[in-house]
């Protein structure tokens, strides 16, 4: 099961990567979802995938998953979020401003010489 | 007083939470602002001398025993660091509230500010490697408000490539812990190193290593993950760069000192070769750019990827002498690179323009900046009386102990460039003859010059005073040089 995972992550960062480094800025944020997503699979992934019950504490019940790596994922998962919605609205004023989405054009060259 | 650690987090937390109440009340804000930095400096200073004392801070939040709950561990490194932060947060926000418009300061600045307070001072302190993730997190999202705050059309666009690269660099923090977590199990930062004592090493620990140098190299700017440094740090304005230039690459050295002691010092023939190399490319990628430049922001900002590729050097070569010119170097640069940009930052406001080519005269109509400023270049370039010379000498006799020779010449040499690019702007800014200057804040310059020459005076202390710094730099030193001290303190049950 590991192997699978770890297999469907790698192609999530493959993904993620190749977004990234395309030209328009609203394809680079969806490569960061999907980077993000990617290492949230992975946290969970390499903290092992044994069978067992959800981590709630019931009468009769032995065997549970990991409870540590969900904390972290959930954690993860919400500062990840708050960081896209921030980066969504920066990317929308800044095509309010700049009048472009193309990260081709977003060069600094005024003051550098 | 068990929670001491935890009070350089809290007060600029709560002052954060209380200053939302009343965004518009701009003289609140300012009052609010100064008084509770005070405040942490003064625990933060209790800290210092506490540790001093007693040795290691631990506090165990919730009561939790030692692996199982989060840790904040304060050593002398963590202490000194926090209130080093916290005096330059002092520095830098009284230099705000003249510097900075109404438009910036109406709209959540020192809420800003206060909130990157936490999450550095937390970052130092914390003793739990997924933590140190959350406090990363919480100054970079601070970050993004103060360097977009405005809303220039280069904030905007140099914003964008800022957040990208963080939002990456986070991501391979999680994936780092994540593979951490799966080889010794646990998060708690000494109980990691206890484990990879136990099992040695391993390969995969050595790949883990070099992913921590990933992304903590993407927050510090070293060599080939510096790109994204002189356009981001050009754009946001000179207090929000002081406070950048000063703190945020300086955690992430800070963190790669910590881990690369802590975890990883194990089999040292291969990570901290690397480690080594890097932060030697680095300091020439900073000599060429300082060199290049014209404009005094630049020349400013690729100043401190030398300073920080010395520091790691000084990490790298792993001798008592080297580490401890690494601390002391370190607390030197973050004073005088904030003391730097708020000078530089007075010139601009004067001239209008941050290219040298406007510049010229400035010492016939404002001497004080100008002597300052001709202080700060010198001990910056580590000048004997002056701060950055104990430091770099360590770090130079620590490099020669270690063998190695390349290392030391090289910061020599650079201690050259550093010293050309600092006079370049002492030469052509304020020696030649007067031009027009047509700067909008040009009336605010001696209220200006206040904060950054008290914190020269502050940085020259610290270098006269070397004597007394010492011995809490070899109490800083100790737990690196030796993990085992660090590792029960915080285990001690």
């Amino acid at each position: 099961m590991e192997i699978l995972m770890s297999i469907v992550i790698g192609i999530l960062f493959t993904c993620a990567v190749y977004l990234m480094l395309s030209k328009s800025l609203l394809r680079i944020i969806i490569g960061t979802g999907l980077l993000s997503h990617g290492a949230h699979l992975l946290l969970l992934t390499m903290s092992g995938l044994k069978t067992g019950a959800a981590p709630v504490l019931t009468e009769g019940i032995t065997n549970y998953t990991d409870p540590l790596p969900q904390a972290l994922v959930l954690t993860a998962i919400v500062i990840s979020f708050g960081v896209t919605a921030f980066f969504l609205v920066l990317a929308y004023r800044a095509y309010q401003e700049l009048g472009t989405d193309n990260m081709e054009k977003m060069r600094g060259t005024e003051s550098h010489d | 007083m068990i929670n001491l650690p935890l009070l350089p987090i809290l007060i600029p937390l709560l002052t954060a939470v209380i200053l939302m109440f009343f965004p518009k009340r701009i003289a609140a804000q300012r009052l609010i602002s100064i008084v509770a930095t005070i405040g942490t400096i003064i625990a933060s200073a209790v800290l210092v001398a506490t540790v001093k004392q007693n040795g290691i801070q631990t506090l165990n939040l919730g009561s939790w025993p030692a692996p199982y709950g989060i840790p904040l561990v304060s050593d002398m490194l963590s202490a000194l660091l926090v209130l080093t932060t916290s005096i330059i947060v002092l520095f830098v926000v009284w230099y705000s509230i003249f510097y900075m418009g109404k438009e910036h300061e109406s709209f959540f600045y020192y809420i800003g500010i206060q909130f990157l307070m936490v999450g550095i001072n937390g970052a130092f302190t914390t003793g739990d490697i997924f933590n140190m993730f959350v406090f990363f997190e919480v100054f970079l999202i601070a970050s993004y408000l103060l360097i977009v705050l405005g809303g220039k059309k280069a904030q905007l666009r140099e914003s964008i490539k800022y957040v990208l690269i963080n939002v990456i660099s986070s991501a391979l923090f999680v994936s780092a812990v994540a593979y951490l977590y799966a080889v010794v199990g646990t998060l708690n930062m000494a109980d990691v190193s206890q484990r990879i004592a136990e099992i040695n090493q391993p390969g995969i620990v050595t790949v883990i290593a070099i992913l921590f140098l990933l992304v903590f190299g993407l927050k510090g700017a070293i060599f080939p993950l510096y790109f994204w440094l002189p356009s981001s740090y050009h754009a946001p304005p000179i207090p929000v760069l002081a406070l950048f230039g000063a703190l945020l690459t300086k955690v992430g050295v800070y963190a790669i000192m910590r881990t690369y002691t802590l975890f990883f010092y194990h089999e040292t023939g291969y990570t901290h070769v690397i480690l080594g190399v890097l932060a030697l490319l680095t300091i020439i990628v900073g000599c060429i750019g300082a060199i290049a430049y014209r404009d005094v922001k630049m020349i400013i900002i690729y100043n401190i990827m030398i300073a920080v590729g010395v520091i790691l050097y000084g990490v790298a070569v792993m001798t008592p002498d080297g580490l401890e010119g690494a601390v002391f170097y370190l607390l030197n640069d973050m004073v005088i690179k904030a003391a730097l940009f708020m000078l530089i930052g007075i010139m601009m406001a004067i001239v209008g323009s941050s290219h040298l080519k406007d510049m010229g005269g400035l010492i016939k109509q404002y001497p004080w900046v100008g002597w300052t400023y001709f202080v700060a270049a010198l001990s910056l370039a580590g000048i004997p009386p002056l701060s950055g010379f104990v430091g770099k000498l360590l770090i130079i006799r620590g490099g020669f102990t270690a063998g190695d020779f390349v290392g030391p010449l090289l910061i020599l040499v650079s201690s050259l460039v550093v010293l050309y690019s600092a006079m370049k702007i002492f030469i052509n800014g304020f020696w030649g003859t007067p031009k027009e200057y047509h700067g909008a804040k040009k009336h605010l310059a001696f209220r200006l010059w206040i904060p950054a020459a008290a914190l020269m005076v502050l940085a020259v202390a610290y270098g006269v005073g070397a004597e007394a710094v010492r011995p809490f730099i070899t109490q800083a030193v100790e737990p690196l040089v030796n993990p085992a001290i660090y590792i029960e303190a915080v285990l001690k049950e």
